[in-house]
């Protein structure tokens, strides 16, 4: 199925799967290059971890073809599974035993040896800042360094590629920094990484492509650049001095005014020759512009625009649609 | 063979994991070990006077009957160890160290061979102290060396099936609490057996029960070997009892563990 196993990491192709008559994966196809990070990005319930776990041999699919890492992970699970490493949503750590008692136990389970396996466990702790936690039972851990952990576990087997399941969800804005450096160190090594999130932001500062899965079916596919401009969320803002100029421009251009700050702001091209007509007009018509901003989409309008609703608004979420709710007002 | 060596090393690595966890919390072994302590201690000396009097030996009274529950309460000392198992399983089963342990390439059921031979470990320990208790109370076996050796081999085979037994309740159970619930009958079948009275004082409904049931000639067959009472045909029955559970229930247990989690 792919030319070159070892360039592709991950491919797929019609991957189904549903539990009764509820369909949480409904046709997808990846391609994943060796060396990137690619991002499955949607609300709660939009099937990403359903996603995760068939790709890492936990569950089947119903229907569709797959090579991870080049094998079969129905027909050769195990060869599949020396080369991944596996970071879940749910902390994958051994709470009674300690931090390096944990990291010990993977490096017997890859047979690393005693030695080795010691020094593995070692430079891991250190790598991830937990050589002064090392003997304290990992039950004890702040969410945060449960979480190091658990990528550190991922890891002591060198995986190829590495799947991260929502791995900055519940973390404060501090660890989730951390751990986006951390994974920015693991791509530098030469690791390919499926990252999901729910994380407009961290998709945005981590992936090379950016999937959007929504409802079980992928709605966009690309850079974060590339998702954007398939957007028309964006506008220009113009201000002006007086509230005259304000009024003429509004009458010349539409869009919406914020009479307090004396802005308008105008949607549609936000391009060089769409911005140099707009201009034209108000020069044209002798309107004093006394400053011009451009904004572009964000992801946020980027999911709302491709899936028509927000991206907290998906089936089973908790979440108010925060983004939503913005754009309404 | 390199497959082999591999389930045996990672069953080895998973074993070693169970050891750490009794090691670092005592207490839970502790609990197993009392329940069946508190039992011998109410039976013998609540009870012990009026039932060995009832029991009509030549001696009879506390001493005749201490002599007389030790193996019923040794059951039950593996009964209760096994119990443990089924509430460490289901811990194991809802954390997601389980979920990571099935995404590497390693043997399968060596989370789960863990789990039985740490069981193992652990009962045998379990037992040795409560037997260890009961000579303290003045049980004095009759048993030698051949017969000590066959009741240590008789309580590896029960508590190996019953062990597996409970790993296999503790995954299809679900969660923790129902895990510690579910095995509880296990721990009243020795009192619905010849553990604490002979089944021939029992009414006649309950006595076909109490002959019939597995734990009564695993019973009969352990006091035969400290005591010196008649086996005839209980340790056949015994071990194929045991035979049958085990097999049954490593076969219900595998297909549980292997089969696709839900989501």
């Amino acid at each position: 199925m792919t030319p070159s196993p070892a360039r592709t990491a991950v491919a797929a192709a019609g991957l189904r799967k549903s539990y009764g008559d509820q369909t949480v994966l409904d046709g997808i196809d990846l391609d994943i290059p060796a060396g990137t990070v690619y991002s499955l990005l949607g609300p709660n319930g939009a099937g990403k971890t359903t996603m995760v776990k068939i790709l890492t041999t936990l569950i089947g699919a119903d229907e569709g073809r797959m090579r991870i890492l080049g094998h079969d992970p129905v027909r050769e699970p195990d060869a599949v599974r020396a080369g991944i490493g596996v970071t879940g949503q749910y902390s994958a750590v051994d709470g009674l035993l300690t931090g390096e008692e944990n990291l010990r136990l993977m490096a017997d389970l890859h047979r690393l040896g005693r030695r080795a396996g010691r020094r593995r466990g070692a430079e891991l702790l250190e790598r991830f800042d937990l050589t002064d936690a090392a003997r304290k039972p990992a039950a004890a851990y702040s969410g945060g360094m449960r979480r190091r952990l658990d990528l550190a576990m991922s890891l002591v087997g060198d995986p190829r590629l590495l799947f991260l399941d929502e791995p900055t969800t519940g973390l404060d804005p501090r660890s989730r920094r951390g751990l986006w450096d951390i994974i920015r160190g693991l791509v530098a090594d030469g690791v390919t990484v499926f990252l999901t999130t729910q994380y407009l932001e961290e998709a945005d500062r981590l992936a090379d492509r950016i999937a959007v899965l929504d409802r079980g079916v992928i709605a966009a596919e690309g850079t974060a650049d590339e998702l954007k401009r398939r957007v028309a969320g964006g506008h220009v803002r113009l201000r002006f001095d007086t509230a005259a100029g304000l009024d003429d421009a509004a009458r010349l251009l539409g869009g919406r005014r914020d009479d307090e700050a004396l802005a308008l702001q105008v949607p549609g091209d936000t391009g060089v020759t769409g911005l140099r007509s707009l201009l034209a007009r108000l020069d044209d018509a002798g309107i004093a512009v006394e400053e011009l901003s451009v904004h572009t989409p964000d992801l946020d309008d980027v999911f709302l625009a491709l899936t028509g609703h927000g991206a907290g608004d998906g089936a089973g979420t908790q979440n108010p649609p925060v983004h939503a709710q913005r754009k309404a007002a | 063979m390199t497959a082999l060596t591999h389930a045996l090393g990672d069953s080895a690595t998973m074993v070693r994991r169970q050891v750490k966890h009794m090691w670092r919390y005592p207490s839970v072994t502790l609990m197993l070990i009392g329940m069946p302590i508190l039992m011998l201690l109410l039976f013998v000396y609540v009870f012990g006077d009026a039932m060995g009097t009832g029991l009509g030996g030549d001696s009879g009274g506390r001493a005749a009957y201490l002599d007389y529950i030790v193996p019923g309460i040794l059951l039950m000392t593996m009964a209760t160890t096994a119990q443990g198992t089924a509430i460490s399983v289901a811990m194991d089963m809802s954390e997601g160290i389980v979920a990571r342990f099935r995404t590497m390439a390693i043997a399968r059921v060596s989370v789960l061979t863990g789990h039985v031979v740490g069981s193992l470990i652990q009962a045998l320990f379990a037992v040795t102290v409560v037997t260890g208790v009961a000579v303290l109370l003045g049980f004095r076996p009759s048993a030698g060396p051949g017969e000590w050796l066959a009741a240590v081999g008789l309580v590896l085979v029960v508590s190996f099936a019953l062990t597996w037994l409970t790993v296999a309740l503790g995954i299809a159970s679900g969660s923790v609490e129902n895990a510690s619930n579910v095995p509880m009958p296990l721990m009243f079948l020795p009192f619905l057996g010849s553990g604490f009275v002979p089944t021939d004082t029992l009414p006649s409904g309950l006595r076909w029960f109490a002959e019939y049931q597995p734990f009564t000639p695993i019973i009969e067959t352990l006091r035969g070997l400290l005591m010196g009472t008649g086996i005839q045909d209980s340790a056949p029955l015994a071990l194929g009892w045991c035979a049958a559970i085990a097999l049954a229930s490593y076969l219900w247990a595998k297909r549980l563990y292997n089969r696709d989690p839900s989501v």
